[in-house]
């Protein structure tokens, strides 16, 4: 496996980390704000 | 000490080929899990419930007591900020994060242990103080990192960083009523195991960042970027020690423009939802409020990014020109909102002003790079975080008592937030003209014994 190819999953596996738990929160809130302004 | 090692900064020097972009990560989850503290009122109502379950009983502690354990945590976060920031820099950012996750964590634990024996004090101590620590060294540590990995975006950087506190209480909001409503049961509110869990799940979350962040080699640079060959009047290539910085006027006038933002945003934050209730009696019901309220956490997030990085091409000074020109403008165009009954101009008015509020936040750290360099940028933030503890108390004091004032003397609830609004953009006014006195720092402030300074000396000789 080559350094970019490493970095790569790195990359992919660091960023979905985060990014899920984020997504799931502003979710989460948009759909709260839904909700209210219905 | 083999575990001692793993956390020195030497350790943490990333090997050739490392991806930068790998760093964000590691500042959001730092970031996102300490960014819990914007949600953490969602505790206050069920901890007023301890005792009497189903409603509050004699013995039970009172919303009064409980407002205490954020602003404690907040006032320790700009104090333990301005106190390790040094300790911070120096010893690099996974010590730094490392130290921060076992505080944050442990402030919930021992404030678990305060709800278990129901002792509010020893929830002061452990939110407030051990996790207001924990919370000021996650601010800071990964702020230098992130600007020494990008010379050529440090606004963009660092805002992906300080986006991730504002995104946090949109995680721990909803984790924190979900676990509730996992333990809780007929006679048990369930917050004391709620606390363990979350402290458990950030601990695991700040030590993924801690073992992912790195520092650049020295004299890294990313590939293809050059450094300007002269330094721009506004921006140096030179450093100031974290010390000497407070001798300059520019660090107390940049101290003053975050104060004057964060001021003027805090002290409508906490009101948005009655102020729009008020202000709009019939047309905005408390549901539709808290709405408005999650709509514009949302603009305070995204604002974070997205000025910070805008400020990467129209300079630091020219976004704080745009943040105290337009929101001097739309906090005077509130009180016309009410007047003329538009909740769309009062909703656009305040999702432009929280955007502004979270962009002042996030581009200070690059404000501060430009002025003072990058050796003690993260620091020196530290350092420039009392402001935001200032602002802290000034900003919901001076609504509260301004809107009481106004009800006392037989002003209409909806009119009674008129005076402040204005109050707020004569703030900004003064911050406007704060930030135009801001100059290049004097070159005796820079420190003389670096390579650069050693270099010009020795041309100067020949």
């Amino acid at each position: 496996m080559n350094a970019s190819s490493g970095n790569g999953i790195k990359l992919a596996l660091a960023w979905t980390f985060v990014g899920i738990p984020l997504a799931w929160g502003v979710v989460q809130t948009l759909l709260n704000a839904i909700k209210a302004f219905h | 000490m083999p575990g001692s090692s793993f956390l020195a900064r030497e350790r943490t020097i990333a090997a050739p080929g490392y991806s930068r972009w790998l760093i964000p990560p590691a500042a959001l989850c730092i970031h996102l899990c300490i960014g819990q503290a914007y949600a953490f009122s969602v505790f206050n109502l069920p901890m007023t419930k301890l005792i009497g379950i189903t409603q509050s009983a004699p013995d039970d502690w009172k919303l009064t007591d409980l407002g205490w354990i954020f602003s404690i945590a907040i006032v320790v976060l700009g104090l333990s900020a301005a106190m390790f920031g040094r300790w911070v820099e120096e010893g690099g950012p996974r010590r730094a994060m490392f130290t921060a996750g076992l505080c944050f964590s442990s402030g919930f634990i021992v404030s678990a242990i305060g709800v278990y024996v129901h002792n509010i004090w020893i929830v002061y101590l452990g939110y407030g103080v051990i996790g207001g620590i924990g919370l000021g060294l996650g601010y800071i540590s990964p702020v230098s990192t992130l600007i020494k990995w990008f010379p050529d975006r440090p606004g963009m950087a660092t805002g992906m960083a300080i986006m991730g506190f504002g995104g946090g209480a949109f995680i721990a909001s909803p984790l924190s009523v979900w676990l509730m409503s996992h333990f809780n049961s007929p006679t048990h509110v369930g917050v004391a195991e709620t606390f363990i869990a979350m402290g458990l799940i950030y601990l695991c979350f700040m030590m993924v960042g801690a073992a992912i962040v790195r520092v650049p080699s020295d004299g890294w640079a990313p590939e293809g970027y050059v450094a300007p060959a002269q330094s721009s009047r506004m921006i140096t290539s030179r450093n100031v020690y974290v010390y000497e910085a407070l001798r300059t006027p520019q660090f107390w006038l940049i101290w003053a423009v975050l104060c004057l933002n964060v001021t003027a945003g805090i002290g409508v934050l906490g009101q948005a939802s009655a102020m729009s209730q008020e202000m709009f009696k019939g047309q905005v019901t408390a549901v539709a409020a808290s709405g408005f309220v999650g709509l514009f956490s949302l603009f305070n997030m995204m604002g974070r990014f997205i000025w910070s990085s805008t400020s990467d091409y129209i300079g630091r000074k020219n976004t704080y020109f745009v943040f105290f020109a337009l929101g001097t403008a739309l906090y005077a165009l509130v009180p016309y909102s009410g007047a003329i009954h538009s909740v769309a101009l009062f909703v656009f008015c305040y999702a432009v002003i929280f955007s502004m509020y979270g962009g002042g936040f996030a581009t200070v750290p690059a404000y501060l790079r430009d002025m003072f360099g990058t050796r003690y940028v993260g620091a020196i933030h530290g350092l420039l975080l009392t402001a935001w503890s200032a602002a802290g108390i000034f900003g919901p004091v001076l609504v509260n008592y301004i809107r009481q004032y106004n009800v006392d003397h037989g002003v209409a609830p909806a009119q009674a937030y008129n005076t402040t609004m204005y109050l707020m953009a004569g703030l900004l006014v003064v911050g406007f003209i704060c930030n135009a006195c801001i100059r290049a720092v004097n070159e005796r402030h820079h420190m003389q014994d670096e390579p650069a300074a050693r270099v010009a000396a020795a041309m100067g000789d020949n």
